[in-house]
């Protein structure tokens, strides 16, 4: 079996015998053309800030994820990586090549490996994380958040330990593909012999908005996604759900103004999923596909009705991913998602290895994401089509002020 | 009104006769019949149009009031259902199709879902095309869902017969035979296994993966013995006699449960139409990929199980389907046909080659196959109810 259960006999069964169908056609003619202008390509954030960029920046469409594990034992090597990548990132995120353009010797490879040069900064962020693993050395077990332990295994979890975890996260994301993958590769080049490259994940087609001005972006089961998100401009709500408080924990007072960064590789049953009828996607999804407005009505940012009837139970079915990932059925708690569809090729069966690589950012892990996704992965109709194939939990420290470099209060 | 437009057409642009002839014979213009509209607000039903040309009918309903809304298109007696569309939030619009034959019917909008609705006349006037030969009579609906109830009843029967033996060997310790019954008992639960899943309380008691866990959830049915009778290399303990007696007595009383339960169960075409689909996608999800019997390798059991199963639902309907879409009832005969030729060359004996000597070029032929099948299965019951 699949964890969840077709509504086969359940609700959402036309009385069909008599011979009509009720379909939803009138979406191709009435979809939302919500697209955003092209991005300025100039565009450049800052690397130093109170936060790390990356975060509350508008969600940019490409992305390149990396984790590392630390490969020396001398605490003194990390450090200096930390210094020289923040260097880099500081140049990458300007629009500036790595190593300041300097001319080396004609018998020397160039100090930036060169495939971004001519290209313009394309709102490249770079954004470091801090895994658990990495507390067991170099004397930090004492300053280890108490939140930064391990995910639990979650119901039908299969994952790739060659797609999870590491001692260290890179996020890079930029409206260029050849830019965000620049900085990860030279990023990497920088940090051989100190850390070594354990996974990478590519995402093109950003699947949430991290501000108003952004259009909702579609994923690649063909709903919009993150339509509730935690925006830029929720400002009371990012302070209580995004930063960690100079209070939260006493032992990690360094992560004060920092966040925890949750990343799950999900797999999309795509071919099953491009098989089943309108009535049951909308059904498991909760909103109807055209514009994303919820089944209760309404338009796209209208608020779920979850108690609505219809004419077998809610209008919104138990198991909708909406309703059981709604605040009110979680507590309250609210996430800024940073989530990119992906396709890495075809599996060994000929199908799309294809969906979600989700990114987000919480206060406090064990509350702001753990209890949620154990409801998710056991309850969520979805959860037929989904298959979470990679994890990684990262403390993601406060941004960098000018001379300072990244994670530097956790080192001092 | 399309003709005296191609005609200014012609006339306009000087084309060619035979040009302005092959455009006008295609009866493919949507602005033809163009989807009707239906504004339903909290006590008006607004239709667009009285009257309508047999064929092929959109009404595009839009729900302008507060409460939710049902559309109804009936019979001159305004009680024979034609069409119906539910569940239609407010401020949302969902298209009705379907194919109307020359007649008097009545429209009804029921905003909060409840009463006659508003009603109103609408006439299909006679267009000269043939709309006759999507009709199937209620006898035969009836007589197909009377099979398929029986199919589900006979498997449930065999299943309890089939787990009986399987824990009796299994609680007595002869390990041998009930691996040998495992796979033959199981099959019975997969070959209605969508009917079978609609229990949400049986469903994770009964077949519930290691991995499908969550915290503090106690794992009980097939799985959980198939773990303890092909254990894992190391960092196994085997479970005591008196823990197998729990593990068995449970497993036989849920499909006892489910014998029971589904003696009174009734179906509709599209709960028949998508079980058969929603059987291949289980082969697509989980058989395929080795996933379902990771312990005792016997997922093609399994998978033929639930072809097995798809093709009864396939061929329950065909009779149907022969009428509403010849074409597409062939292609997924022949689909069928061309998956259990593939599956035949793996079988061994009464049963098959443990999935683990399955290679992977083996395993992709084998879900092309599911893919053919399943793509055209899944246009199935859009063709039924339409």
């Amino acid at each position: 079996m699949t964890v969840s259960r077709r509504q086969v006999l359940g609700a959402g069964a036309a009385g069909l015998a008599a011979g009509a169908a009720a379909v939803g056609g009138f979406e191709l003619a009435q979809a939302a053309s919500a697209s955003d202008p092209a991005p300025d390509p100039a565009l450049a954030y800052d690397f130093h800030g109170e936060h790390q960029a990356g975060i509350v920046t508008p969600a940019q469409d490409r992305l390149h994820f990396a984790a590392f594990d630390v490969t020396t034992s001398s605490r003194d090597e990390l450090v200096a990586l930390l210094r020289a990548w923040t260097s880099a990132a500081a140049a990458m995120t300007a629009g500036r090549p790595v190593g300041a353009g300097t001319v080396g010797s004609y018998d020397s490879p160039p100090a930036d490996t060169g495939e971004a040069l001519g290209l313009p900064a394309s709102g490249l962020t770079l954004t470091f994380g801090f895994g658990p693993s990495l507390f067991t050395r170099f004397g930090l077990s004492s300053r280890k958040p108490a939140a930064l332990e391990p995910l639990p295994h979650f119901p039908a979890d299969n994952l790739d330990p060659a797609r999870s975890d590491g001692d260290l996260c890179v996020q890079a994301c930029a409206n260029d593909p050849q830019v965000a993958v620049h900085a990860i590769r030279n990023l990497a080049r920088i940090g051989f012999g100190t850390v070594a490259m354990r996974w990478n994940q590519l995402g093109f087609g950003r699947t949430s908005s991290t501000s108003t001005s952004q259009a909702t972006p579609r994923n690649l089961m063909g709903f919009k996604d993150g339509t509730a998100n935690l925006r830029a401009e929720d400002t009371a709500d990012i302070a209580r759900f995004v930063w960690v408080g100079p209070e939260d924990d006493p032992k990690a007072e360094w992560l004060a103004g920092g966040s925890y960064l949750v990343a799950r590789r999900i797999n999309i049953a795509i071919e099953p999923w491009d098989r089943t009828s309108l009535r049951e996607q909308e059904n498991l999804i909760g909103r109807e596909r055209a514009h994303g407005a919820p089944l209760s009505g309404g338009t796209e940012f209208t608020e779920l009705d979850l108690d609505m009837k219809g004419s077998t139970g809610p209008i919104i079915p138990m198991n909708a991913h909406v309703r059981l990932a709604h605040p009110t059925q979680n507590d309250g708690t609210r996430m800024l998602r940073r989530g990119y569809n992906f396709t890495d090729g075809t599996d060994t069966l000929g199908r799309l290895d294809a969906g979600l690589f989700f990114l987000a950012y919480v206060r406090d892990p064990g509350r702001h994401y753990v209890p949620m996704q154990n409801k998710l992965s056991a309850h969520d109709g979805l959860m037929e089509y989904l298959q979470h194939t990679g994890s990684g939990l990262w403390a993601v420290p406060p941004g960098v002020r000018r001379g300072e470099y990244v994670g530097q209060a956790l080192f001092a | 009104m399309k003709l005296p437009s191609l005609v200014a057409a012609c006339a306009l642009l000087a084309l060619p006769l035979s040009a302005c002839s092959l455009t006008e014979s295609n009866d493919d213009d949507p602005k033809a019949g163009g989807p009707i509209s239906v504004a339903s607000s909290d006590d008006a039903c607004k239709v667009s149009t009285r009257k309508a040309e047999s064929g092929t009918l959109t009404f595009r309903v839009k729900n302008t009031g507060s409460k939710v809304t049902e559309f109804y298109l009936y019979g001159e007696d305004g009680l024979r259902i034609v069409g119906e569309v539910e569940n239609v939030g407010p401020g949302l619009t969902r298209d009705l199709v379907l194919t109307a034959q020359p007649g008097t019917y009545v429209t009804a909008c029921k905003p909060g879902m409840v009463g006659k609705g508003i009603r109103a006349a609408f006439t299909v006037s006679d267009s000269g095309k043939d709309t006759a030969v999507t009709g199937v009579d209620q006898a035969t609906i009836d007589t197909a869902l009377g099979q398929y109830a029986s199919y589900v009843k006979d498997q449930a029967g065999q299943l309890v017969t089939a787990t009986r033996e399987f824990v009796t060997a299994y609680k007595a310790g002869d390990d041998d035979r009930a691996r040998t019954l495992f796979p033959a008992a199981r099959f019975h639960w997969e070959a209605i296994e969508t009917v079978a899943e609609s229990f949400g309380d049986l469903d994770p008691r009964t077949d519930l993966r290691e991995a499908d866990l969550e915290p503090g959830q106690r794992w009980t049915g097939w799985h959980r013995i198939e773990k303890d009778l092909w254990p894992p290399a190391s960092g196994y303990r085997g479970l005591s006699t008196r823990d197998r007696a729990t593990y068995a007595d449970d497993l036989m009383a849920n499909v006892t449960t489910l014998h029971t339960r589904v003696q009174t169960l009734t179906y509709t075409v599209d709960q028949v139409s998508n079980g058969s689909k929603g059987l291949l996608d289980e082969v697509a999800t989980g058989k395929i990929t080795g996933e379902e019997d990771i312990w005792s390798h016997t997922d093609l059991w399994d998978f033929q199980a639930n072809v097995v199963g798809a093709k009864v639902a396939y061929e329950t309907l065909k009779p149907l389907l022969d009428v509403k879409d010849k074409a597409l009832s062939t292609t997924i005969g022949a689909r069928f046909t061309a998956l259990q030729a593939l599956l035949d060359r793996y079988k061994k004996g009464d049963g098959f080659v443990f999935y683990d000597t399955v290679d992977e070029a083996g395993r992709k032929q084998l879900s092309d196959a599911v893919s053919a099948l399943a793509e055209p299965l899944s246009k199935m019951t859009g063709a039924l109810t339409l």
